[in-house]
């Protein structure tokens, strides 16, 4: 009885410090958001604020957070779409493949996913200038795209080889083609692993910061993680709008995933349990 | 309605051949069972007939038209699958109609069909319902009606009852039988369970490891098996089979076995070497305890099935298993006298029927 008490305790306990672990820093700065300017510099500090929303304010008039914002859906945006096309045909293609060959293509894919940014990041400059393609759209999304693939690609792959092979042999005697039957059936099925490819793609390309600021020098293409850091003046911090706008950028992610749990969850956890 | 003819099929996988040289026909409205022990290739057969695997050699020809160059949706062949293969994300109707809508048929007359195959198969109710929300019996319905709706050509059907509970497969067995009867589609039915293939065929094709031993109606293949493999695979209890040796004594044929003679009654057939197997069914030995009718056997188990027992018992070192009527009451180690008739005798040499040369 209490040996059952004294583990429930430590359970508690441990789920505790974990979560204010990671959540305290998150914390910190959605109560900077909405503090003033004098209870963010006040010391002792002050945990709980004044839901003031002055910050808010000056992050989207004084430094303009809208365009950075608009950006970020773009880029973000068209990675996720076109990366999960790419690899939704590309993950069907493996998933129906002979394992022994799949299995290399798929550690090769693996392989190309560990190169660090750093030592991508000047050739993907040198071809982006060769292309003209600085400063543009494309020239973010196309360098996201492979970086997001190999993630997309395994996950798909995984997601379609739970799809039973019975399903598409049905529906290509019921008269479809095999793009039909991938279509109309194999994808259907796959929406949680769709979902959750995209999801994590989208926060990639949402919060990279690296690249975007190697490729984005003009303001009027930066992204929201861009724009933030250069918030900062030769002599100032501006810690409140930082809070104000890094709220703005975080809060869209927070409540597509709260939204989507379950089918994230369901996601992640394909092959677990057999359906 | 077609008629479906193979002519030497053959089909392997790397260093496995999954099909060899199968030839045989279907008739226009025939029930055809193909039965086979699991991995003898008969699943790769039908996918094959549906255009889903291409063989490595020989055609298949539906009306007499070769199809190998046709895609499973122009063959025009409708399947229903071991495990039915419902897709998930539709209703049971949507799940009917979607091979009318994939030939672009209308919506009015998709719906018409719909409600029409619903009604004879029993599942008019079940229309708004996902497959899992379904029972065994009534997903098993919905595969099949899948199947019936565009009214093909050919019929084929994957182990259709495997998945079912042993009552329910009787049942929907019958259902089955009473409905090709209505409908009389060319059907051909892949099971390894003999009782279905009994039942159900007009016809009987059994094979292992991808190579046919036997074709024809199943009250012949039960009587005159072919060789030991379809003589031990169907029937059950399994036959009775020993090894025996054939001789000429005083002009009459013995058969000599280890452990006894028996005096048969050929009729002019070829014997080979004289090196036999001998089969018998269960239900042809007698069992009784006059020793003047028959081999002294002792017995070592009863098993009681219900409408009747069979007893298992040794004569010298082979064992014998015979039916009894349920009435019977013999006891583990009790001494019986086995009666066998030579008319009722199977005799193979080199694992084929004497009869069938």
């Amino acid at each position: 009885m209490s040996k059952h008490f004294l583990r429930k305790a430590a359970f508690i306990v441990g789920v505790f410090f974990a979560l204010a672990f990671s959540l305290v820093p998150f914390l910190l700065f959605v109560s900077s958001a909405f503090k003033t300017q004098s209870q963010i510099t006040a010391i002792p500090p002050q945990w709980w604020p004044s839901f003031s929303l002055e910050f808010f304010r000056s992050a989207l008039k004084n430094y303009g957070i809208m365009h950075y914002l608009l950006n970020s859906i773009i880029v973000a945006g068209s990675t996720t779409l076109v990366t999960i096309s790419l690899g939704a045909f590309s993950g069907y293609a493996l998933a129906r493949l002979t394992r022994k060959w799949a299995h290399l293509i798929l550690m090769g894919i693996l392989a190309c996913a560990m190169f660090p940014q750093i030592a991508i990041a000047a050739p993907i400059w040198r071809f982006l200038q060769l292309m003209g393609w600085l400063n543009t759209y494309q020239g973010l999304v196309l360098p996201y795209v492979a970086l997001t693939l190999p993630l997309a690609i395994w996950i798909l792959t995984v997601f379609f080889r739970e799809i039973p092979r019975e399903l598409e042999s049905a529906s290509l005697v019921d008269g479809c083609s095999r793009f039909g039957a991938f279509i109309r059936v194999v994808l259907p099925l796959s929406t949680p692993g769709l979902f959750t490819a995209s999801i994590l793609c989208f926060i990639y390309a949402w919060n990279e910061f690296f690249l975007a600021l190697l490729v984005m020098t003009d303001p009027a293409r930066q992204t929201m993680p861009v724009g933030i850091a250069l918030f900062q003046g030769e002599y100032t911090v501006p810690w409140g709008a930082i809070a104000a706008a890094s709220f703005i950028t975080t809060a869209p992610l927070v409540i597509m995933v709260l939204l989507f749990q379950r089918r994230i969850v369901t996601g992640l956890s394909a092959g677990a349990i057999k359906g | 309605m077609a008629s479906l003819a193979i002519e030497n099929v053959s089909k392997r996988f790397g260093n496995v051949v999954a099909l060899s040289r199968m030839s045989f026909r279907v008739e226009d409205g025939e029930f055809c069972v193909l039965l086979g022990p699991s991995g003898c290739g008969k699943s790769t057969f039908l996918e094959i007939v549906a255009g889903l695997t291409i063989q490595d050699e020989g055609s298949v020809l539906i009306d007499g038209r070769p199809v190998e160059n046709l895609s499973p949706r122009e063959r025009d062949v409708a399947m229903v699958f071991q495990n039915y293969a419902l897709y998930p994300h539709m209703t049971v109707a949507r799940n009917l109609g979607f091979g009318l809508r994939m030939r672009g048929v209308s919506k009015a007359m998709i719906a018409k069909k719909i409600m029409e195959t619903a009604g004879l198969l029993g599942i008019t109710e079940l229309l708004d319902r996902r497959p899992r929300e379904l029972s065994g019996g009534q997903r098993q319905r919905v595969a099949m009606g899948r199947a019936l709706v565009r009214r093909p050509q050919i019929f084929l059907l994957d182990e259709p009852l495997s998945n079912l509970d042993a009552r329910l497969r009787v049942n929907v067995r019958l259902e089955l039988k009473k409905l090709h009867t209505q409908i009389q589609t060319t059907t051909l039915y892949v099971t390894h369970d003999q009782v279905e293939a009994m039942t159900l065929g007009d016809k009987v094709v059994v094979m292992r490891e991808g190579k046919i031993h036997q074709i024809d109606r199943p009250e012949i293949i039960y009587n005159k098996p072919a060789d030991t493999f379809v003589a031990t695979f169907i029937g059950s209890p399994v036959i009775n089979l020993f090894k025996g040796t054939m001789t000429k004594q005083k002009g009459r044929f013995i058969l000599e076995t280890r452990d006894f003679d028996l005096e048969s009654m050929p009729d002019g057939l070829d014997f080979g070497n004289g090196e036999l197997e001998i089969g018998i069914r269960p239900e042809d030995i007698t069992v009784s305890r006059e020793p003047e009718k028959g081999l002294r056997a002792t017995v070592e188990m009863v098993t009681n099935v219900g409408p009747e027992k069979y007893v298992h018992a040794r004569v010298g070192a082979t064992s014998l298993t015979a039916r009894a009527g349920k009435e019977v009451s013999i006891v583990n180690g009790e001494i019986i006298y086995l009666g066998i008739d030579p008319s009722k005798l199977h005799l193979f040499n080199e694992g084929k029927s004497i009869r069938g040369r």
